[in-house]
């Protein structure tokens, strides 16, 4: 049985967060933390982690009361389910992992204005069944956190030559890679905000890249298919006009 | 307390600490409208209207409500609720009194309740212990005078950084880079700058 083209699948609804529609290299959501946070790849993902809490559960209740709510205050709302589960995130994050609360700071709370989530309630839960919702907003979440993630990587990589991911993960390439010394090549800039928006700069443009090269390729496919089907056509008018000529010979 | 302390709070919201390039507040508007310098004047004007009204506001609640009772564990729902009603209230308000203004700054209000920038001000006023310091209403006219110094700030980085894209279409720009990529390399490069006043104050 063919599912109907307007209902993609639960698995699909969760993977565009990730790559087709990023929060942050595609659809340019949430962009403060994704520069304030991303200093070094634990506190990216960190936040990461909080925000797939907040939002998978503001997507649902939204989606729960989304029939209750007049249009007139919906966004009003809608904020204050956010300010909650950001609250009791907060609090959990103060009680289980002070030295994630630490680093974070101010950004915790900031989640509330994180237009990420907003638009995700919006756009999504508020039209969307509990179920549906809580899987766009899982999806939405991973993304955000594995592109911070990728950010956080890249900006500490590049100023410390190392990853530092509390103790966890051994670092392999501290100081050195393959016996070469690379401390003097630390560039101490990519911590600090400059070095932010230039990886975030740099990352879009790759991915933009990409997404070019590929469009590229699919034209061309699809102009050669263009073609085929004309040469085609041709070939068989030529047979029936030969055929229709040997018939009436 | 002696003045210089407001002159100190001014400089050091607007441009040592700069609140878009140096602290990241605010990134969204920032980029989404930066296009054209005259969306970003408008811009700038309602966040400053709203950032200003908005750390009093916040500032007065937190210590004689939240703090006598015991519950600056909800502050942050209590912001965003003053944030977005006085949001509310002020795009009724300038609706009644002024068309034109209505007209100019009308598009940009909706979208101030999610510029964390407001609220970055109002839980920032609150943690930097302004009130310890100077007391509870000398407090208040410090936070009030630096939340206007970072809405300054604010207002001169998006604006420069508007004036930059505009010259930025007629450039010939690698069709990867164009649009936000290239900007926000740019951004940076301003930050950079602006790492140059530390140390000011």
């Amino acid at each position: 049985m063919a599912k109907p083209k307007k209902d993609p699948g639960l698995l699909a609804v969760f993977t565009k967060g990730i790559i087709k529609e990023n929060p942050v290299f595609v659809a340019l959501l949430g962009l403060c933390p994704a520069l304030a946070v991303t200093s070094s790849l634990e506190t990216g993902l960190g936040m990461g982690v909080l925000v797939v809490f907040v939002l998978t559960l503001s997507n649902i209740v939204v989606s729960l009361i989304r029939r209750l709510i007049p249009e007139e205050i919906m966004i009003p709302s809608y904020i204050i389910v956010i300010a909650t589960f950001v609250t009791i995130v907060e609090m959990l994050t103060e009680a289980f992992a002070p030295a994630l609360f630490d680093s974070l700071g101010i950004f915790i709370p900031l989640i509330v204005a994180n237009c990420l989530i907003m638009s995700r309630a919006v756009a999504y839960a508020s039209e969307n069944n509990v179920g549906r919702s809580a899987i766009d907003g899982l999806g939405m979440a991973v993304g955000f956190g594995l592109a911070l993630g990728l950010i956080g990587l890249t900006r500490e990589f590049l100023a410390t030559g190392a990853i530092a991911y509390g103790v966890f993960i051994p670092l392999p390439v501290e100081g050195a890679i393959l016996g070469f010394d690379i401390a003097p090549l630390n560039m101490e800039v990519f911590v600090g905000p400059a070095g932010g928006f230039i990886v975030i700069g740099v990352w879009l443009a790759v991915f933009n890249a990409i997404g070019l090269y590929k469009s590229r390729k699919r034209k061309e496919a699809w102009d050669r298919w263009v073609e085929k089907k004309k040469r085609e056509k041709a070939e068989k008018k030529k047979q029936k006009a030969m055929e229709s000529a040997g018939g009436s010979a | 307390m002696s003045p210089t302390v407001f002159f100190v709070a001014i400089v050091s919201s607007m441009l040592v600490n700069n609140i878009v390039l140096l602290r990241f507040l605010g990134i969204c508007p920032f980029l989404g409208v930066s296009k054209r310098s005259e969306t970003a004047v408008g811009m700038s004007a309602a966040v400053m209207f709203v950032m200003v009204v908005s750390s009093v506001l916040t500032y007065l609640i937190y210590y004689y409500i939240l703090e006598p009772f015991e519950i600056t564990y909800i502050s942050t729902i209590a912001f965003i609720l003053v944030i977005a009603s006085l949001v509310q209230l002020v795009e009724m308000f300038i609706k009644k009194i002024s068309k034109k203004l209505y007209k100019s700054l009308g598009i940009y209000l909706p979208l101030i309740v999610t510029n964390c920038a407001i609220i970055g001000i109002a839980e920032t006023n609150v943690r930097e212990g302004y009130a310890t310091e100077y007391g509870v209403l000398p407090g208040l006219g410090v936070a009030t005078v630096s939340a206007l110094g970072a809405a300054l700030g604010f207002a001169l980085v998006i604006f420069a950084f508007s004036t930059i894209r505009e010259r930025l279409e007629a450039a010939d720009v690698p069709p990867a880079w164009k649009g936000i990529p290239i900007s926000l390399v740019i951004a940076g490069i301003m930050a950079l700058a602006f790492l140059g006043l530390e140390g000011l104050v």
